[in-house]
């Protein structure tokens, strides 16, 4: 990446930042329509539970209901897997976790809902809809969902993955397998090896704005959507089969989004207002609670996991194990397979298994969230390497780099790397004068990495040269993370054109081809891909006009440095025409122009980081207080360096709510006690110290940038660094998250 | 022939087998006669699989030329939150 770059690089100051500080930015809740419908749903009270009827009249009957809908007004469908996300998602599973059908499979499960001309109506319009339960026993636990007399959830399930097929159906949807080589030779030829086991609990986005949306249907069938989400496309694609509807039909906009860490890769509300609105032929706004979110919403799953690693006293690791039992929630589909595939992932390593379970359990259907399934199998890894460096009396971070993937190394879960930047990252770290500076009483330091793959998918964007000499950018990813200011840079840099008359926007469903959602951290990857594609298509065009203006061939017209010239002295004598000059002309020589590109971007290459973190344990609470914390990760290319830093500092600061706080806290009749931000304590400002950030380098050669992508991987590695740094302070391993001030005062008291 | 490897589970319905020779020139070429040859395939393929050609992976990209002088690993789709 040797280009000299005018604007890929540089910090400027983000587009959409005065419409949010002035709360002009339109998020989900904030849309309305002239006759708006106030929707409410009514949700199970029972974690487990056959629904043996529903009665809807005497809601129906009150004055002021226009809609009730429930498991009846959406068809059934058939087992068949589409991309969501990161998960592959069943639509039979899909329409009965939007509404419950023949059972409820956990607290909070969609069982009906009502549309009414005021709030107050619909809420009471709930209480009039009769549900007669059985109550069928529950759990919550994974391992006991496993065993052989647990309540079962689905009679149809029958673990896929195990040769013979049981005949009997259990609670494993899923076994997984990843590895190669001889792990039992691996580890006979070691002469340490530590074997763990570890717990964690299910953790939610936290994203500040719920879920949200308004969904009108005209009699004529027509539809529009407004709504929260990292894919609109796949909104209107989810809506479209579960309602028996055309994609053309509907037109879904994606509002501005207050956070979304993979949750927002899921459907909840959408096909219920658009079923809502069928129905009552006015516009259905549905707006999620905070206990709705946790009650109903996917948190990422928790997971018992064994870990099992050897190495020679020189410490080269000789092999690693690992079983990963993970909660998939009411429905299959648990991230334990990129959860398999991560967990050594940053480790070259001869002999290597990793076996998963996706067990169902009566909890909420887990969602994705920042590089799922990888934060849960990392942290044990982690953990283990640590303790190893520990034992062999070896620099955890040399530890690291003595086995360390490389370009070239096999990965754990089969091929092998091309260029990556662990290596820089734990050189980097080693060098860093946070891990020179000295501790004090009661503090610890700890480090860690991880690994996330990123990924490219359908994407499509569109650019238009304005008249006056501007450029539009119209793209098909929500932006989460600061992309529109990306996507303005890479298309300023391309045509050469100062950032301010470059405006990148997200289009609606009816604007642009099909777009994947944004998540895997693609956004900035494969979104900039086609915006650079569309750039030079653009380009392309304003030298066919100049060709044609000046009466040459094509090929004898060239860009350079933002204007049209002639390509040679052959070419001819002619003064080259600045970008403003052909967007001028555009009427008279052809009509508009517009650079398009409709791609399945590949390429995609994966991002590893190293952190550090220092802590105090106070040791009469039990509270773990982060002191010091630095994020290294390769970037690949920092296209705005300042959002690429707030990817780190944010999937550092959710990692140390995972690692410290964060849970789901059930009774014994499963039920949620802590669904509100109260009692389920994510990070605040005045919690976390600022993040220190080092951005790494190792350009993507598959990115006309050299962009890899940077919002999975922050959030792997805090876990295993602050396990490792409490262990570093108090000389006890912690295996269970969150570390929590009682779990803390348990293990000193112990 | 090209020389693939199958990751994760998928030897399962190739009757055990995780290293295969096919003979093929892209992607759409494998996936059709590795369905051909293994009819259990056929879901998954449908469902989506990844291809890693020399360790880069490639989804939903049919059209990407192999041969026998690539490492071709077949895995899940990945993608991200």
């Amino acid at each position: 990446m040797d280009q000299k770059l005018e604007h890929v690089g540089k910090r400027p100051i983000r587009p959409d930042g005065v419409d949010k500080v002035t709360g002009r930015a339109k998020f989900g809740a904030d849309f309305n329509l002239p006759g708006q419908l106030h929707g409410r749903i009514l949700r199970s009270p029972h974690p487990h539970a056959r629904l043996v009827s529903i009665d809807t009249s005497e809601a129906e009957k009150l004055s002021g209901v226009k809609a009730v809908v429930t498991r009846d007004d959406f068809n059934d469908q058939e087992m068949k897997l589409v991309p969501a996300g990161e998960l592959m998602v069943n639509y039979h599973d899909l329409v009965r976790n939007i509404m419950a059908r023949e059972k409820v499979l956990y607290q909070g499960h969609a069982v009906a809902a009502v549309a009414a001309t005021r709030a107050s109506i619909a809420r009471r319009a709930l209480k009039l809809i009769k549900v007669e339960y059985e109550i069928l026993p529950h759990v919550l636990d994974v391992e006991e969902a496993m065993s052989e007399d647990a309540p079962l959830l689905h009679d149809w399930m029958h673990t896929v993955g195990v040769e013979p097929r049981p005949e009997k159906p259990s609670n494993i949807a899923k076994r997984v397998e990843f590895g190669h080589g001889d792990v039992d030779k691996g580890f006979a030829e070691a002469d340490v090896v530590i074997e763990r086991t570890f717990n964690t609990q299910p953790v939610h986005q936290g994203y500040i704005e719920p879920h949200a949306c308004v969904a009108s249907m005209s009699e004529d069938g027509q539809s529009e959507v407004w709504c929260t989400t990292q894919g609109h496309f796949q909104v209107r694609g989810f809506c479209a089969d579960l309602l028996g509807l055309d994609q053309s039909s509907i037109r879904v906009t994606a509002s501005e989004i207050g956070g979304g860490f993979g949750g927002k890769t899921a459907v909840y509300l959408e096909p219920v207002a658009l079923a809502l609105s069928r129905k009552s032929n006015r516009p259905v706004k549905l707006v999620m609670s905070r206990s709705e979110v946790f009650l109903a919403s996917g948190p990422a799953p928790g997971a018992k996991v064994q870990v099992k690693i050897g190495a020679t006293r020189d410490g080269k690791i000789t092999a690693g194990q690992a079983v990963l039992k993970y909660q998939a929630g009411g429905f299959q589909g648990s991230p334990v397979q990129p959860g398999a595939m991560c967990a050594f992932a940053p480790y070259d390593l001869e002999n290597v298994q990793a076996i998963g379970f996706d067990v169902v359990t009566n909890r909420p259907k887990t969602a994705a969230y920042r590089a799922p399934g990888a934060p849960i199998s990392e942290f044990a890894v982690e953990s283990v390497i640590d303790e190893l460096a520990k034992k062999l009396d070896i620099d955890p971070l040399d530890f690291r780099l003595k086995n360390a993937a490389r370009e070239g190394s096999k990965s754990s879960y089969g091929p092998k790397f091309g260029p990556i930047g662990l290596v820089q990252t734990l050189e980097k770290a080693k060098a860093h004068d946070h891990y020179q500076a000295s501790l004090g009483k009661d503090q610890g330091r700890g480090v860690a990495s991880g690994f996330w793959f990123n990924a490219g998918g359908d994407t499509c964007v569109n650019l238009t040269v304005n008249g006056d000499g501007t450029a539009t950018v119209v793209v098909g990813t929500p932006d989460i993370g600061g992309s529109r200011a990306s996507m303005a840079m890479m298309a300023a840099e391309e045509l050469n054109l100062p950032l301010d008359k470059v405006k990148a926007v997200i289009g609606d469903t009816a604007a642009l081809g099909f777009n994947f959602v944004t998540g895997g951290s693609r956004a900035t990857f494969a979104s900039g891909m086609a915006t650079v594609n569309a750039a030079k298509a653009a380009k392309a065009e304003m030298c066919r006009r100049a060709a044609k203006i000046w009466d040459i061939p094509e090929e004898a017209v060239e860009w350079e440095d933002g204007s049209v010239k002639p390509a040679g002295e052959n070419a001819g004598e002619f003064e080259p025409m600045s970008l403003k000059e052909i967007a001028a002309l555009a009427p008279k020589t052809g009509g508009p122009i517009v650079g398009m590109s409709q791609i399945n971007a590949q390429g995609a290459a994966p991002s590893f980081g190293t952190h550090i973190v220092d802590l105090e344990v106070d040791r009469e609470t039990g509270r773990v207080t982060i002191l010091r914390y630095t994020v290294l990760q390769d970037a690949g290319r920092a296209i705005h360096p300042a959002y690429v830093e707030g990817q780190f500092q944010g999937g550092a600061a959710q990692g140390i709510g995972w690692a410290l706080n964060e849970e789901y806290i059930y009774n014994e009749d499963g039920l949620l006690e802590n669904p509100n931000f109260l009692d389920y304590r994510i990070p605040v400002a005045s919690d976390l110290p600022m993040i220190d950030t080092v951005i790494i380098e190792e350009p993507n050669p598959r990115h006309p940038y050299g962009v890899r992508g940077v919002g999975e991987t922050p959030i792997v590695p805090p876990m295993a660094a602050i396990a490792n740094a409490l262990e570093n302070a108090l000389g006890i391993r912690f295996t269970d998250l969150p570390m929590s001030p009682p779990k803390v005062l348990a293990a000193l008291d112990a | 022939m090209v020389h693939i490897v199958l990751g994760g589970q998928l030897k399962q319905y190739t009757g055990g087998q995780n290293q295969l020779e096919i003979d093929a020139s892209t992607i759409h070429q494998l996936f059709v006669r590795l369905e051909k040859r293994f009819p259990e395939l056929g879901p998954h393929i449908e469902g989506g699989l990844a291809v890693a050609i020399d360790g880069q992976i490639y989804q939903d990209s049919w059209f990407e030329p192999i041969s026998d002088e690539n490492e071709i690993h077949i895995l899940p789709q990945i993608a991200g939150g």
